[in-house]
């Protein structure tokens, strides 16, 4: 004999089914709104002193990918104590930079920090089709899953500039 | 009674159109096209060898907005780039070009001196002043904006790569913006006519 549960399954599964294609048919239709155009990163409190004690840390990711009109302007913040070469620019201690970006390219930027010389920024195109849209959610999702589990990848680390 | 409410109501609303404007004119960033620094500290100065045979600092040109930029003179694509661009947004500033003054430091004072310097600028705008030094000096302003400058290869013929965006400067001296190498003449007259009428 089938235990209760079992008796569920094909409605279960259907449901599934249909939250799956409803939310991708959200995802891939419903137009995209943001709070903040502004990808920030941070160097915290500290960031030096820790270097100084041999400790590796990274902020910047070699490469940064923004989108135009949702997420366009790169948000640098230095909360550290001393000045930090971040990105394209040395920025004071309790200063922010903010940078926008009105064109869809890839910009190149000399950074000290990285071991190539060189930081990367590629501006996408504002997404206009269904599978554009579906795209950027997917690699926001992306991005905040890897986020909380803390792994390196963009969006709000403590590092290097 | 209903006279003092009056006027706690006109007394509230001044206030709250005063403050209003005072958070409009303290926030200017957002709408320059350039990279904006908040708050925004003083320029870093300096005293270097002017390519007009006088001494450059920035203390000199207050009251005009700095374009500053670093560059050598052999540069092969960077630097006229943009120090055509400067050249241009000073012709599409009309007679506020002369509010603005456009600042080259050498990055490569082995082969930049002077003469050569002033030769140089003038192809692109004789109102352009270069800035040399010893190469020690030159790399101590450097690094108070954070100017990368690394030279390629050897010979006579080397190339040096560099930090190829513009520092804008207010009228007080206050280092405001920074705009990354590609943008056009018309983001810089943008940008620039913003800073002079604050």
């Amino acid at each position: 004999m089938k235990p209760a549960s079992w008796k569920f399954r094909p409605f279960i599964a259907t449901l599934l089914l249909l939250l799956l294609i409803g939310g991708t048919g959200w995802a891939a239709l419903a137009p995209i709104h943001v709070a903040s155009h502004d990808e920030l990163f941070e160097i915290p409190k500290g960031t030096w002193a820790r270097r100084m004690a041999g400790e590796k840390i990274e902020i910047l990711p070699q490469t940064i990918r923004l989108t135009l009109g949702l997420n366009d302007v790169l948000l640098l913040k230095n909360k550290d104590d001393v000045p930090h070469i971040f990105g394209p620019t040395l920025i004071m201690p309790g200063q922010s930079f903010s940078l926008p970006f009105a064109q869809a390219s890839t910009y190149t930027f000399q950074c000290t920090a990285h071991a190539t010389g060189q930081l990367n920024i590629i501006v996408d195109p504002a997404p206009q089709s269904a599978w554009e849209r579906l795209r950027w959610r997917a690699r926001k999702l992306t991005n905040t899953v890897w986020g909380f589990a803390g792994l390196p990848y963009q969006h709000n680390h403590a590092g290097h500039g | 009674m209903a006279r003092l409410n009056h006027i706690a109501a006109l007394l509230l609303s001044l206030l709250f159109v005063v403050s209003m404007m005072a958070s409009a004119s303290a926030t200017v960033g957002p709408a320059l096209k350039a990279g904006v620094f908040n708050p925004p500290y003083m320029a870093p100065d300096f005293s270097l060898r002017g390519s007009d045979g006088s001494d450059v600092t920035l203390a000199r040109y207050r009251g005009k907005v700095v374009l500053l930029t670093f560059g050598y003179t052999n540069c092969a694509a960077v630097c006229p780039t943009t120090l055509a661009t400067l050249a241009q947004t000073r012709s599409g500033l009309g007679k506020a070009a002369n509010a603005v003054q456009v600042v080259y430091v050498t990055i490569d004072p082995a082969r930049d001196d002077v003469a050569r310097m002033h030769h140089y600028l003038a192809a692109f705008d004789s109102s352009f002043v270069g800035a040399t030094g010893t190469p020690d000096v030159l790399a101590a302003v450097r690094r108070k904006y954070g100017i990368t400058a690394v030279k390629q290869g050897g010979g006579s013929n080397y190339a040096m790569a560099h930090t190829s965006s513009i520092f804008l400067i207010d009228r007080t001296g206050k280092l405001r913006a920074l705009m990354p190498f590609g943008h056009d003449a018309a983001d810089f007259v943008h940008d620039v006519k913003l800073l002079l009428v604050q």
